[in-house]
Parts: structure tokens; C-alpha cells; sequence
């Protein structure tokens, strides 16, 4: 669906399901250059069960309307501005990646709006290799295919998607490549790079919160995230085997099993 | 220098590797190190939530095998990551994989642009069959560029074409009909059999979905018939409102609109989930391990057709016998340069020459030659010829022949990865036939 924030126009996808504001709230926010097809293994399970199930572009990406926010605490304050725009009081978030650092400012910032925090491959802080963020803001293709390349574990290299047909590097490549790489990556992941503040962030999230990392991950490694995972008050930590930080789509099962679990049981949806 | 050394490269696999390995996890499969034959209809559901998922695209899986197979999902994988696609769809056939592609794009009323110098089956498939669901075609000469740009119509939803057109070898500029196509918010379709992914890589040209007999040389051993449509994944279906049935709520899940929720995928999304849903053409999982097996050597095997071709060519062309020959690496080749450009790695192993003395030379020459082998097929490892005049465009007058780009004197070759000097020994005994042919045909 499409609405508002700040003047500029916003696209989220519903998961199938339209937007019912008697539902509860799950606002996904997808990873560094990427959009929101990446949850669409997760978002639609919501969307059926209970809950309106919101995967958002961020400004200047996949659907979405203006240009690329700068910063990760730029990006925080306009997911909670999302939640006043569909009219919601509250919500549950659910992040990967560059998502995990913008999650955590918003948790951080709005402890009273956000209930549940969900991390998928996340880190509190996420250095930029200045090879790749230079590629990236000078608008160099190669820049999404080394992306690729890290993002995918050994497994996801050789492929075996979960959706039938789909062959991963090659879809996460067409999405990141979608819109203008200097305006969409190449801002992302100055913003990433830029960002310190996710560890103090951390220390003041209340709310339960769950990490999910995997054990080839390059981009964000497990260890990395335990350290913020253990910043967090009792935070749950999932690790997946022999799978890449596109674990939402590597092990998109696992995931999803691993998520409802947690936000059913802690942010229980709307029975039908 | 030292910069130089630590410059930063992708280490995604590459051809050769993903040919082998493409789409499989042995792991995920009793660690198995072939590809195991999912000899099954069905699969079973854990829970009714389950199935319920698994019916709504909330999770990926398979269902039943009309729909999805896992031993055909790994082809479909591995011929996605060859082409650079984001996804694919094996059907059973090549003309099934083309029936689908029109029929995820179009509905009655709409139209198509389409090459001249297709697969004759092909031909039918636009110029009889689909005006009986309404949808119209207009056909254009593959090197009538401009030609493309003035059949566009309102209600046209695509160009399709052969990159290399048969037997005639005419070549389509596919990246400036491309751009033609993008310019009017269409797609192109490339149906690209004769050159598999070793030889062109359709989408780095501009094509939006291509489409293969896989029956052909991606398969080479020509023991099953398979097809495939792939997707590129970069044509936006929401440009524009041609393409409401990409884009508009659909019924038939839950008011989903495909563009939106697959983006990348999205056209191989629709075919699947409503195509195979309705019309039904899979792939036994069988023919697909079978495919796979031939696409484990495509490079290799590619290489020598390609070799063996262009060595045909030269003897050819300095053969008594011989009154003309057509192939993208003879020089003189309208199309030599634009195939140097789209096909670097080799022009690819159909050869068409002219026999001097005419539609009798050619029954003599094809009734005598004993290693090539004489039946309605293209792209097996084994060297293959047809005398199309007496065989199959046998009912058509001279004019018509011409038309369809055909001759009496005319055998088309699809040249295999035999020895070479095997190959050329045995077109000897067809020439030396074809001089005397009222000596030798009787035998
Ligand atoms: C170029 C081309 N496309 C499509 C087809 C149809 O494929 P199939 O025979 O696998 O249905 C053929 C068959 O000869 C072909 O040569």
C-alpha cells in the first residue's frame, strides 16, 4: 500500500493481506540497497495469521517516493513516523542487516511505541570496507556483485532457493540494482559506516528482542552480533548452521519459524 | 602495486562451475552428490498451517508436481544462473515454454511483434493458433529493425524473436530491437535454443525473458524433450497500465498483485502459479535430470560444435559440390560483424549450403550419407541433416518455399561433436551420390 511520511510518498507491502487497523503491528525494514521483496518469506505468514504485516521501501528505494535518508538515526525516526502514518500507537520491528542498526536506534528512541525487536544478522556497528563504500557512491555495479558475493553463504552460492526456480545472487542482484546504486547503496552504506551509536543503543532496549545469526555470515558475523545481542536484556539468540547473512531468504524457513515463534508468543496476534 | 593486488573481486562460480553445480545443496539432500530424481505427484504437509502457507506463497515448497518438483527446480535454477536470470520455469517442451510466456503476458485483444524467421512450429503457434485466443501478431523480417518499431501497436505487449532465425541464419539486432521494445514499455522475448548461454547471454543484450528447447543442445544427447523460460528481471511491469494482470490484485490468490510482491521474479511468479496451475505443461522430473546431465558438459561440448562448424563451413565452401554455404562466420554473412559482437564465443553449429544439381542432388545426398543422421531435429551431439524442400516443406510451391527463406538445393545441418574427418568422409559418399544421383539412388 501507499501513504504518506514527511510529504513524500511511502510504499509497503501488505504480505497479501490488506491493512486492517485492528491488527496488530509488524514493521519489517530491509538491509542496505535492498527493498522489500526481501521479507516476502516472512511478511505474507504474518499477513495471513493475525497481524498487518507492514515490509516498507525506505525513502528513495523500491517503491518508495524522495531521496535516501542520510543517517541510520534519520532512518529510526522515520520508521516511528511509519507507525503514526498507518495510524498505529505501536509496533513490533523486525530489521535485517543496515535494518538491525535502525531497529535498534528506534527501539532505543521509542521504547514505549516499539514491543518487540526482531535482528537478522545484525551488529552493532557495521564498518564499511572502503573499497566497496567507495564503489558503491560512484555508482559501480561491481559494488552489488561483491555485495552479493559476501552476502550469500557457501550454501547460497550454489543456490537451492526455497521458492522453487528463483536463483538468489541473481534476484538479490536485479533488487539492489533496481534504482541508482550511488542513491540507494552507495547512501546506505555511508549511513552504516557513519553510525556509532548502536551499542549505547542497545543498553537501553527493554523490550524483548531476538537475534537470529548465521554461522557464514560475512557481512555481520555471529560474533558481532552475540556482542550486541548481549547489550540487550534478554535477548533470545537463534544461530543458523551453514547458511549467509541472507539468512531471511537462505534459510527463509528457519526464520520464519524461529520469528513467530518469538512474536506470537510475545506480541500475539489479532484471533480471528 | 600493492593497491592492485588487494583490488576487490566477486568470487561468485562461473559458467563452467555453476553448469555443474548450480542450484543444488547435497547437504539438503542425504548428501547425495548426483542430483536425486524426485520420482513423485505430491509432498507432504506438516500441519494444515502448513498447507495453508504453502497454498498462500507465504513460504516457499512444493506442493504437487504439476506445479513444482525439486529435481526440476534445480534445472530450473541452474539454466537461471547461467543466463544471469533471476528465475525460471521448465515445461515440457520448448513450444510449451513459449505458449506459456505468451500466455502469462497477453490476453484477447493484445498483440505481439514477432521475428519472421522462427522455428516452423513456432510459426504456427503465432500465425494459427494464438489469434484463436484473440491474441494478434504481426511478422516482421529479423533484420527489418526498424520494421519492429513501426509494427508496435497500442495494444502490443512484446517482441519476440530468434536471435539467430532458421534456417536462413538471419540475425535480429537484438540490443538495438531491444531498445525499441523499452522505448515503446514492452518486453523482449528471445527465444534463444540455437545459441544456449555459452554462446549469448540474451539479458546482457537487453532481452527481458528467453526462452529454450532444452530438447536441443542444452540437453545435446537428444534423448527428452524439456523447455524453459527465463526471466531477466529488470523490466518494470509497473511503468505503465499494459500489464494489469502483472500488476492489478489477483483473484486467484487473495487479490496478489505479482510486480509488487516479486518485483524480480515476478513474471515467473504468474507463470507458475497460474500457468502450470491451469494449462499444466511440467516436466517429468526424469527429462529434467536428463537435461541436467547434458548441462553439466554444455561448455565443453559447445566448444567442439562450434569448432567442428566452422571447420564444415571451410570444407564446404571449397567443395565442387557446393553452390553456396550460410553461416554467421563466413565473411561474407550479411550478419558476420553483429554475430562477432553477440556471439564471441562462436556462431553457433547450424550450417545451411546450397548442393549443386538441385532438389535431386539433395534426396541423393541425404539417402546416402551414412554417419550424419537424417530426422526433424537440431543441437544432438550427433551430426544431423534434412533436405527441408523434399522433406519437411515438401507441400510448399517455389514461391512459398522462398518466402519461408528455403530452396530446392538447400540441406540444413546441425553439425555434432563427432571427428571431424568422420564427418567430412561421410558427406563424400553423399556428394560423390549426389553428382550421379540416378546411378547410385536405386541401390
Ligand atoms: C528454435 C526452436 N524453438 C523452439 C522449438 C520447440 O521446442 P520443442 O521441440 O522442445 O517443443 C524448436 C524445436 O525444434 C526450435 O528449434
Amino acid at each position: 500500500m501507499k501513504f504518506k511520511v514527511n510529504n513524500s510518498e511511502v510504499y509497503a507491502s501488505t504480505g497479501g493481506r490488506p491493512f486492517d487497523k485492528k491488527k496488530p503491528l509488524i514493521i519489517f525494514v530491509h538491509g542496505s540497497g535492498l527493498t522489500h521483496m526481501t521479507w516476502v518469506l516472512q511478511t505474507r505468514y504474518f499477513a495471513f495469521h493475525g497481524y498487518n504485516s507492514l515490509a516498507v521501501d525506505l525513502p528513495g528505494h523500491g517503491l518508495s517516493g524522495g531521496e535516501s535518508l542520510k543517517s541510520i538515526e534519520e532512518m529510526a525516526d522515520w520508521v516511528s513516523a511509519v507507525i503514526d502514518a498507518v495510524g498505529h500507537k505501536e509496533a513490533s520491528l523486525v530489521g535485517h542487516s543496515q535494518g538491525c542498526l535502525v531497529t535498534v536506534e528506534c527501539t532505543s528512541r521509542y521504547p514505549d511505541k516499539i514491543k518487540t525487536l526482531s535482528l537478522m544478522g545484525g551488529a552493532g556497528a557495521i564498518p564499511m570496507n572502503p573499497q566497496l563504500l567507495s564503489l558503491a557512491e560512484n555508482n559501480d555495479p561491481k559494488a552489488v556483485d561483491l555485495m552479493m558475493d559476501w552476502a550469500h553463504g557457501p550454501a547460497g552460492h550454489f543456490g537451492g532457493h526455497p521458492v522453487p526456480g528463483l536463483y538468489h545472487i541473481n534476484t538479490g542482484t536485479m533488487l539492489a540494482k533496481s534504482r541508482t546504486i550511488q542513491n540507494t547503496l552507495g547512501v546506505d552504506f555511508r549511513a552504516c559506516d557513519n553510525y556509532k551509536n548502536g551499542f549505547e543503543a542497545a543498553k537501553k532496549i527493554k523490550c524483548p528482542t531476538l537475534s537470529i545469526l548465521a554461522t557464514d555470515d560475512k557481512m555481520c558475523p555471529v560474533k558481532e552480533g552475540k556482542k550486541l545481542a548481549s547489550l540487550i536484556d534478554g535477548s533470545q539468540v537463534d544461530i543458523i548452521d551453514n547458511c549467509g547473512h541472507m539468512m531471511l531468504l537462505e534459510e527463509a524457513d528457519r526464520v520464519l519459524t524461529v520469528l513467530k515463534k518469538f512474536i506470537t508468543s510475545n506480541y500475539p496476534p489479532l484471533s480471528s | 602495486m600493492s593497491d592492485k593486488k588487494k583490488e576487490l573481486k566477486p568470487n561468485t562460480y562461473k559458467f563452467d562451475t555453476l553448469s555443474l553445480h548450480a542450484g543444488y545443496q547435497p547437504h539438503k539432500n542425504a548428501g547425495s552428490r548426483q542430483v536425486p530424481i524426485y520420482q513423485t505427484t505430491s509432498y507432504l504437509f506438516d500441519d494444515v498451517d502448513h498447507a495453508a502457507a504453502l497454498f498462500n506463497l507465504e513460504r516457499g515448497g512444493h506442493i504437487y508436481s504439476r506445479i513444482s518438483n525439486p529435481t526440476v527446480g534445480v534445472l530450473e535454477e541452474r539454466v537461471a544462473s547461467l543466463e544471469g536470470g533471476t528465475a525460471a520455469l521448465a515445461t515440457s517442451s520448448g513450444m510449451s515454454a513459449i505458449f506459456l510466456a505468451v500466455m502469462t503476458l497477453c490476453e484477447a485483444g493484445d498483440h505481439l511483434v514477432v521475428s519472421s524467421q522462427l522455428y516452423g512450429g513456432t510459426v504456427n503457434l503465432f500465425r494459427l493458433t494464438l489469434p484463436k485466443f484473440g491474441i494478434k501478431c504481426t511478422f516482421v523480417k529479423p533484420r527489418d529493425t526498424e520494421g519492429f518499431k513501426k509494427a508496435i501497436q497500442k495494444n502490443t505487449k512484446g517482441i519476440f524473436g530468434e536471435l539467430v532465425g532458421n534456417p536462413g541464419n538471419e540475425i535480429m539486432n537484438m540490443p538495438e530491437i531491444a531498445k525499441i521494445a523499452h522505448e515503446a514499455g514492452i518486453p523482449l522475448m528471445v527465444d534463444a535454443t540455437y545459441q544456449t548461454p555459452y554462446l549469448c547471454k540474451p539479458f546482457e543484450h537487453g532481452a527481458d525473458i528467453v526462452i529454450h528447447s532444452l530438447t536441443k543442445w542444452m540437453a545435446g544427447h537428444g534423448s527428452s524433450m524439456a523447455g524453459i523460460l527465463v526471466e531477466g528481471g529488470k523490466f518494470d511491469w509497473m511503468q505503465n497500465d499494459k500489464f494489469p494482470t502483472m500488476t492489478k490484485p489477483y483473484e486467484g490468490y487473495h487479490g496478489l498483485s505479482f510486480a509488487e510482491e516479486f518485483g524480480p521474479t515476478a513474471f515467473t511468479m504468474k507463470a507458475r502459479a497460474e500457468g502450470m496451475r491451469d494449462f499444466g505443461p511440467c516436466l517429468s522430473p526424469q527429462n529434467a535430470w536428463n537435461v541436467l546431465q547434458g548441462i553439466e558438459t554444455l561448455s565443453v561440448r559447445m566448444k567442439k560444435h562450434c569448432s567442428n562448424a566452422e571447420e564444415m563451413v571451410k570444407y564446404l565452401m571449397s567443395h565442387e559440390s557446393v553452390a553456396w554455404v550460410s553461416h554467421p562466420s563466413v565473411p561474407d554473412h550479411p550478419d558476420h560483424e553483429l554475430a562477432k559482437k553477440l556471439l564471441p564465443n562462436g556462431r553457433g553449429s547450424m550450417i545451411a549450403f546450397g548442393i549443386k544439381g538441385g532438389k535431386e542432388a539433395g534426396v541423393a545426398f541425404i539417402n546416402n550419407v551414412k554417419l550424419a543422421s537424417h530426422l526433424a531435429n537440431v543441437g544432438d551431439t550427433r551430426t544431423l541433416v534434412i533436405h527441408p524442400a523434399s522433406g519437411t516443406h515438401s507441400q510448399m510451391d517455389e514461391a512459398t518455399l522462398k518466402f519461408a527463406g528455403l530452396s530446392h538445393d538447400m540441406i540444413r545441418l546441425s553439425v555434432g561433436i563427432e571427428d571431424i574427418d568422420d564427418i567430412k568422409n561421410d558427406f563424400e559418399v553423399g556428394f560423390r551420390a549426389a553428382r550421379k544421383p540416378r546411378l547410385v539412388s536405386n541401390q
